[in-house]
């Protein structure tokens, strides 16, 4: 017995079936649903032999494109995941009023909004953002790829291997009952000795390398590979908010990288970086987790900025007004991010001083913004204004995230702060930007460039039907979070005693159904579109007169993006080229030097994956396994010395030629 | 349509005189004041926020496409007078809030002795200030009166009128002591020590919370604040003092074991130097506390589930 006890132990590390949760009826009812959908999409796969041809042109595929559209596709996915919590979490608050303790225990509610939160910003919102900037950003700029285009397919699998770390805590084991920042000493081993805050810290180490590598390459991208001409003041107002983004990225990331090694350190090894034995501090946990935190909130919205200035000026057939002061205002927000990132925890007894220079510096970011958002009011001005999709969702923007933008400034005010931190009022402060800001971003951006991405339109009824759920589900949801903030009711709260509050949390229930709606209506938006391509098809690349060189290639782009380096003489660079009477050239192509794919980004995310589901269960001689494997595979490819061809110039002639008869049959 | 989103959230405000929105109503000094500044910086932002939202909504309806009456300038990019308004509005606003922020931030700093008992009332209170020690533990709250020799549990009781010293840490994981009617919250973390002042101006039972999320029993984790008259006050000190009992530290380290709902529990004494020993992480046996162990590191224990 001993003996089976201790080759269990060695085998398994602390993994045993107790693990796994078949005793919890809400969770068998999920792992049900979820193994039923994925096998039915494994079934369809199979029985369509798409495997192959996913393998080949998808998943070892180095196009920015598509890894930009498999980036959109986790997002949305993990979105399905991340508002199933969200339901839940608003259920639970709607019923759990005296007697009534709600359908949820403690245990399983506490992972629940901690996992809402870790999957909403770390692989719903970072994976749209990266992906509309890996789709969008190099064909902005005019160039072929970005500037290391393996490194790009690693980071997005990398971004996966942390997705399916959170995934499977959901049925194996439990996930971090801690809130999504796992402040220590709650956090630390010894009140949360279980697998939870290990799910969290790997989940996080391993998406957080592909996060960080991709910061590097996009900036590398769009510093090197500019269009002939495309000097940094005619870089569209999209590529400067990537560009800033990913600075934030590439500066910020090795800090989260680095609390997270310390507190993992903690946990593992048994040292006290954040405990309050032998010196540590927790407080240092949460200045160093905050200085990454932060500028992620930046990193987050400061490219949906950038699709509303693309959108604004698209949508009413305009030049951006104050193109400077756009620029000016990213790079001040940009150096502004570092610091603020007191203001959340002026509750945490900083003195007098510190809390109002904080405070201060938060309210200064709010300078810029504003001027931003004057701007976009003035590129309305004197336009001619298509209602189009992504103008709609940008006007939605333009009205919520000023709401969102006061009560931030308003929590930014210390003595303020100290009576509405952690409250409801915060939460509905922060969904009101993160939606109203980032989500509604990216629900322009992705009407805006479906059809560069795909060649068909996204079909408009049933975008505005998701549109509108939306935007009103937003508005039910939260705007009774902010009411009851100002009862003083506090976030995290899983059962209540006043009964008088309920109401409130009913209505915010209601808003939830909305939104639901809304999401389900983007999933038939997006099923309607397929089915109906032919009816939305656009065959000239640019179905909205667009101004930036992305329209100026073919909708879907080719692999190589543009067959001839554009020359860039206007910040508005194709609109400037239709206004010059471009014409397509028709022959003297060259043979186009392109990447191979390749698969060992998959299996270095893999092996990644693998490794960190072994150090959270303790499985050393697994772990000892994949560490070698990694090292065995990233060296084996450097060894790798067919890494890129020739496409020939007579295969650049036929695609070419493909797709410019369709144009010439139009006009 | 656009229109009536954008106001949507007046009728809301104004619904909350309905019900009680205690922030916006506080029964102390301090969370009053906090509660000015809130009302003050939200009216200074309105002066942006209103023009911006009327502006979006008539612009985005004036220079719609039907709309050929419009004038349409597709080349019209720059106007340095109003780029000198957009960026001088915004910082006109954010200089004035700003001064208001450091001013505020210095005169409601919780570590700030209370310069006055209500408003009006600016004269030094002529007696001593109530001197409250506040143990967040998991997941109730200890009082200790050092004053009166006496300790509470999930209760927290304090004369209208007088100060009132709180003195804060934890057991075990950060916690946030808020009783929204009386002040701004303030953490309560272990080993270290947070102070809030504060007064009650009004005459009544209060919630109090921990605001900050510390594992499973958080959501029972509230306690009543009572604001008495001085007199009533006296006999509630009267009552604890005659029902018993005496928190030792065995009784501490029972009580400081996870528990929740806890019903409120007096004692009529307390180990006078309990809170030190809790502050300086030293109220187990044998654990050196933290003033005296600079150098006397301990070997570490690996723990259960290791």
């Amino acid at each position: 017995m001993a003996g089976s006890a201790l080759l269990s132990k060695l085998l398994f590390g602390r993994l045993t079936w107790a693990a796994f949760p078949i005793h919890e009826p809400i969770l068998v009812v999920t792992f049900i649903v979820v193994a039923t959908g994925g096998a039915a999409v494994l079934g369809v796969i199979t029985r369509y032999r798409l495997w192959g041809y996913l393998w080949r042109e998808w998943f070892t595929s180095v196009d920015h494109k598509r890894i930009g559209v498999m980036y959109v596709a986790l997002g949305v996915v993990m979105l399905l995941r991340g508002f199933a919590d969200a339901l839940m979490m608003r259920a639970q608050q709607a019923v759990a009023f005296g007697p009534s303790q709600g359908y949820l225990p403690a245990h399983h509610y506490d992972q629940i909004f901690t996992a809402h939160g870790v999957i909403m910003i770390f692989f719903v919102a970072m994976p749209l953002v990266v992906g509309l900037m890996n789709f969008v950003m190099p064909l902005q700029i005019g160039a072929r790829d970005v500037a290391f285009p393996y490194l790009n397919n690693f980071s997005f699998w990398m971004t996966v291997g942390g997705a399916a770390l959170v995934m499977i805590s959901l049925f194996v084991g439990d996930f971090a009952r801690t809130g999504w920042l796992a402040y220590p000493p709650l956090s630390g081993i010894q009140y949360s000795s279980d697998s939870g805050v290990d799910y969290y810290i790997w989940a996080l180490q391993v998406a957080g390398v592909g996060t960080l590598l991709s910061g590097v390459n996009m900036v590398a991208t769009i510093l090197k590979m500019r269009a002939p001409g495309m000097g940094m003041m005619k870089m569209p107002v999209f590529t400067w908010t990537a560009l800033c983004t990913n600075v934030l990225i590439v500066a910020s990331f090795p800090v989260l990288t680095v609390v997270l090694a310390l507190l993992c350190l903690d946990r593992y090894v048994g040292t006290h970086f954040f405990t309050n034995a032998l010196g540590g501090n927790p407080m240092m946990y949460v200045n160093l987790i905050w200085i990454w935190g932060h500028p992620e909130v930046y990193i987050l919205i400061l490219p949906a900025f950038g699709v509303f200035s693309e959108v604004t000026a698209t949508f009413s057939g305009k030049r951006l007004f104050g193109y400077s002061s756009m620029v000016y205002a990213t790079v001040c927000i940009t150096v502004l991010a570092y610091l603020v990132w007191l203001h959340h925890f002026f509750t945490m007894g900083s003195g007098a001083s510190v809390n109002a220079f904080f405070g201060i510096t938060t309210m200064i970011i709010s300078i810029p913004t504003g001027a931003k958002m004057f701007n976009w009011l003035f590129t309305l001005y004197r336009g001619r204004i298509r209602f189009e999709l992504p103008t709609l969702w940008t006007i939605a923007f333009m009205l919520t995230f000023v709401i969102g933008g006061m009560s931030g400034v308003l929590l930014a005010v210390p003595p303020a702060d100290f009576v509405l931190h952690n409250s409801l009022f915060l939460v509905a402060h922060f969904h009101n930007v993160i939606i109203g800001g980032v989500l509604f971003g990216m629900f322009a951006g992705i009407n805006y460039w479906f059809p560069k991405a795909f060649g068909f339109r996204l079909d408009p009824f049933w975008g505005k039907v998701s549109f509108w759920f939306w935007v009103s589900g937003f508005y039910v949801a939260f705007m009774p979070l902010y009411v009851l903030g100002l009862m003083g009711v506090t976030r995290r709260l899983h059962h209540f005693d006043d009964p008088s509050l309920q109401i409130w949390f009913v209505i915010a229930a209601f808003g939830a159904v909305l939104i639901l709606i809304g999401i389900a209506a983007f999933l038939v938006q997006i099923y309607v579109s397929i089915r109906e391509r032919g009816r939305l098809e656009d065959a000239s690349g640019d179905p909205w007169d667009g101004r930036t060189l992305e329209w100026a290639t073919s909708s879907p782009p080719p692999a190589y993006n543009f067959a001839f380096t554009p020359v860039v003489h206007d910040r508005d660079a194709w609109w400037d080229m239709k206004r010059c009477g471009y014409r397509r050239p028709l022959e003297g192509f060259r043979p186009i030097h392109m990447p191979h794919n390749t698969g060992t980004g998959v299996i270095l995310a893999a092996l990644s994956t693998v490794l960190g589901f072994a150090m959270i269960w303790y499985i050393w001689w697994l772990a000892a396994a994949c560490f070698v494997g990694l090292l065995a595979v990233a060296i084996g490819h450097s060894f790798n010395y067919e890494r890129s061809f020739h496409l020939a110039a007579e295969d650049v002639a036929r695609t070419e030629r493909a797709r410019t008869r369709p144009i010439a049959a139009e006009g | 349509m656009k229109l009536l989103r954008a106001i949507a959230p007046l009728p809301i405000l104004a619904a909350l005189c309905a019900c009680h929105a205690v922030v916006l109503s506080p029964a102390g000094d301090i969370a009053a004041r906090q509660r000015n500044l809130l009302v003050e910086a939200s009216l200074l932002m309105l002066i942006v926020i209103i023009p911006v939202m009327a502006l979006t909504v008539l612009f985005a309806w004036r220079y719609r496409q039907s709309n050929s009456a419009a004038r349409y300038e597709p080349d019209w990019e720059h106007s340095m007078p109003i780029e000198l308004i957009v960026w001088a509005a915004p910082l006109l606003i954010i200089i004035c809030l700003g001064a208001l922020t450091w001013v505020g931030t210095h005169l409601l700093d919780p570590y700030r002795p209370l310069d006055r008992t209500g408003p009006g009332l600016e004269a030094q209170y002529p007696g001593k200030p109530l001197q409250v020690d506040v143990v967040a533990l998991d997941w109730k709250w200890l009082f200790i009166y050092p004053q009166y020799g006496i300790a509470t549990v999930n209760e927290l009781a304090a004369p209208v009128g007088r100060p009132i010293d709180f003195h804060i840490t934890a057991s075990s994981v950060m916690n946030s002591f808020y009783i929204p009617a009386l002040a701004g919250q303030i953490y309560a973390m272990p080993g270290m020590e947070t102070p809030l002042h504060a007064v009650a101006n009004r005459a009544g039972r209060y919630e109090g919370i921990s605001a900050n999320y510390s594992g499973a029993g958080f959501s029972g984790m509230h306690f009543a604040f009572l604001a008495m008259m001085p007199g009533e006050f006296n006999g509630w000190l009267a009552a604890v003092r005659a029902g018993g009992g005496a928190l030792s530290r065995d009784r501490y380290r029972a009580l400081a074991r996870p528990s929740e709902n806890v019903p409120v529990q007096q004692y009529a004494a307390v180990d006078p130097g309990l809170y030190r020993s809790i502050l300086e992480l030293c109220v187990e046996p044998g654990r050196s506390c933290r003033s005296g162990m600079i150098a006397a590191a301990q070997p570490y224990e690996p723990r259960a589930g290791n």
